[in-house]
């Protein structure tokens, strides 16, 4: 319980689903050999990060953001740009991280001070526009960055797939990078949790369901949110470092694009708003279906094309992901608004 | 009503001049930098034509979230849709739009700004009716809906049309440009900065002199008081996001003849300028939205030339400058 932070599912399938999930991935490279299993397991394991730390947000805080991909992006550079740059060595690893966090706190600090003052619907407006600037800067800064092409860099010796510490066994360097990646990210998904369920993680609560009456107590909600906005960006830079770390590659298409927003908007309503283990299982399952649904939407496609019928072919080819996603994600505002969680658990629509 | 309009007539309402003059103070600032005076008559044009055309897209956003309270997040599909509504139009009467004749140059662009606002407006009632309805008053759920809807509209419009872009080529009357002294002026510039002050004119005249200008007016100010009079301010709405749809379109079709393509992705990159003015200008003014449209394009167009890498970042500068300034936008509509 204490590592759980008193905060259990409260659910027994839910946590069958949750121990489930915590077991494939901590056996994945076991369990499912082969470099695809590998990398969809370490995707989860940073969409759970990346997703979670966003639920801060959204979920329990209640102020819609779309700069998230921005910290994360901020992460992946600097990892990036350290390691190109200085050549793969942990020293240069720690400088990026050491880099990134910083950078994207104050950025955070920024837009939080100056548009949560006035109505949370400015920080979503005023996200948007600094996320898409930063994009087009980070494109254009391509003696930094890379520009389009993005930066491919060396990882420490000890990460790389050459790396065989045992003769003869099946663990190699990108094993331990998964590990790596694994326990960063449960050690960071247990702060977060132990964040939410601290006296100001309730406080953030109390904002997101009633901001006058949290202020008649005595809260400042401006602080409240500006400090759980840059906790969230922390939280999404180290997610983006560990991504940086797993695919030793940073460009604006894996750490910058709208469609990675669009991904982690989707996981949390799907997963469940206001509850960190939706991040979890929506991540787990969104994952999966990306990997493994996508070509089947692409035979669907096919086979729509060979039937002869009009329109469908263009609708289910595997470039259309995104459009089914977005239908299944209003459907899943207006239906399931408590998400996997929230179904699991049985309990009433509580985030109006 | 007529023992009140006996008395003495009430105080005429103080008009706060300062925002307006903000887009001459920029003018004035960047002229020495920009150095000749028809580089800087140029840049000026260009600057009042983006303005207009942002403005026409912006006004119905703004208008909108005064009168309901609703962002909608979805407001860059109608841009685009109203794009590709043009090419419809335009690419099977290429042979009008490359006569040599103005009447029929000018007959096809309106016949395709006239399809674009109609289908726009028609897409609108959809929008509003299937998508908006059912959370009306839920900040959060509002702004994931509309997001979800501009993420379908935009795919959707991918699969109709495909991805690739679209050139659309300007009707012949109004490709060059007018020489005057040494400043050389496109002629569609003109014709874009005289159709957004044409739709502004209209605006303030419907707003200011009509009964349902009126009832918009004070639904803005204040929602729930004109329903206590009686009035249907939800059907009023209905009407004020199809009218505002109907102009991201016709926003949507001049900024497609401006760069002459058109493209799905054109409508979520307009929709951040887009935010940007109607922050700039304060949520819910008609008049904050046209100021700020035009200070937007004009630091947008002079610091393109001056120093081209921070032309983007310049608009998000402008926004924290205008908002340290006045923290609810250059017109502030009271109530909020």
């Amino acid at each position: 319980m204490m590592i759980l932070s008193g905060d259990p599912p409260r659910s027994r399938a839910l946590s069958a689903l949750l121990i489930v999930v915590v077991l494939a991935l901590a056996l994945a490279p076991f369990l499912f050999p082969g470099a695809k299993p590998l990398n969809v397991a370490a995707n989860i394991c940073i969409y759970a990060l990346l997703v979670a730390s966003y639920d801060l947000l959204l979920g329990y805080t209640g102020i819609v953001s779309f700069a998230h991909v921005m910290f994360f992006g901020i992460g992946a550079y600097g990892v990036a740009i350290a390691l190109y740059g200085l050549g793969p060595s942990w020293g240069a690893l720690a400088l990026g991280v050491a880099a990134a966090l910083p950078v994207s706190v104050a950025l955070a600090l920024a837009i939080g001070l100056f548009s949560l003052r006035v109505q949370t619907i400015f920080f979503a407006m005023v996200t948007l526009a600094v996320a898409y600037a930063f994009n087009v800067l980070a494109s254009q800064l391509s003696g930094l960055t890379g520009g389009e092409d993005g930066r491919s860099f060396q990882v420490p010796f000890v990460l790389r797939p050459g790396f065989r510490p045992f003769d003869g066994a099946a663990i190699s360097g990108r094993v331990l990078s998964y590990y790596l990646v694994f326990a960063v990210c449960a050690a960071l998904f247990l702060v977060l949790l132990r964040i939410v369920n601290s006296p100001f993680g309730r406080v953030l609560q109390a904002i997101r369901e009633n901001p006058f009456r949290a202020e008649a107590l005595g809260y400042r909600i401006v602080f409240h949110r500006t400090l759980a906005t840059c906790l969230s960006a922390a939280g999404a830079t180290a997610a983006g470092a560990l991504s940086a770390l797993w695919l030793h590659y940073t460009g604006p298409d894996t750490a910058l694009s709208f469609s990675i927003q669009v991904d982690v908007l989707v996981i949390v309503v799907i997963g469940g708003m206001g509850s960190m283990y939706g991040a979890v299982a929506g991540a787990a399952l969104f994952i999966l279906a990306q990997n493994y649904l996508q070509a089947l939407m692409g035979e669907l496609s096919s086979a729509a094309a060979e039937a002869g019928l009009p329109i469908l072919p263009g609708l289910f080819h595997p470039d259309r992901w995104l459009l089914w996603l977005g239908v299944m994600f209003i459907l899943a505002v207006y239906f399931v608004p408590t998400g996997i969680v929230g179904r699991l658990r049985g309990t009433e629509d509580k985030t109006r | 009503m007529s023992a009140t309009d006996t008395g003495a007539a009430l105080p005429r309402r103080k008009i706060d001049i300062a925002p307006a003059l903000t887009p001459l103070l920029v003018a004035a600032v960047a002229a020495p930098f920009v150095g000749s005076p028809s580089t800087f008559l140029t840049l000026t044009v260009a600057g009042l034509a983006m303005g207009m055309m942002i403005f026409t897209m912006a006004s119905g956003l703004t208008l909108v979230f005064g009168l309901m309270d609703v962002l909608n997040f979805g407001h860059g599909a109608f841009i685009s849709l109203g794009a590709y509504v043009a090419t419809l139009v335009l690419l099977p009467l290429a042979a009008w739009s490359q006569a040599d004749s103005l009447g029929l140059n000018l007959g096809v662009v309106l016949l395709a700004l006239l399809a674009a606002v109609v289908v726009c407006a028609a897409a609108g009632l959809v929008f509003e009716r299937v998508l908006i309805v059912p959370v009306y008053g839920q900040h959060l759920k509002q702004i994931l809906v509309t997001i979800g809807g501009a993420i379908v509209a935009e795919q959707l419009l991918y699969a109709l049309f495909g991805p690739q872009q679209i050139p659309l080529p300007l009707p012949t009357a109004f490709r060059g440009s007018f020489i005057i002294g040494e400043a050389a002026i496109e002629k569609y510039r003109i014709v874009a900065t005289i159709v957004g002050l044409i739709v502004f004119a209209a605006q303030i005249l419907i707003l200011n002199r009509t009964k349902i200008g009126l009832l918009i007016r004070a639904g803005v100010e204040n929602r729930e008081m004109v329903e206590a009079l009686g009035y249907r301010i939800d059907r009023l709405f209905v009407g004020v996001f199809m009218a505002g749809s109907g102009l991201a379109g016709l926003g949507g079709v001049l900024w497609a003849l401006y760069r002459e393509q058109v493209h799905a992705s054109m409508g979520g990159e307009l929709l951040v300028l887009v935010f940007i003015v109607i922050i700039v200008g304060g949520l819910g003014s008609v008049g904050g939205c046209f100021t700020g449209a035009v200070l937007v394009a004009l630091i947008a167009n002079y610091a393109g030339f001056l120093a081209p890498k921070l032309a983007l970042v310049s608009n998000i500068l402008l926004m924290v400058v205008v908002l340290l300034w006045r923290p609810r936008g250059l017109y502030p509509v009271s109530g909020r």
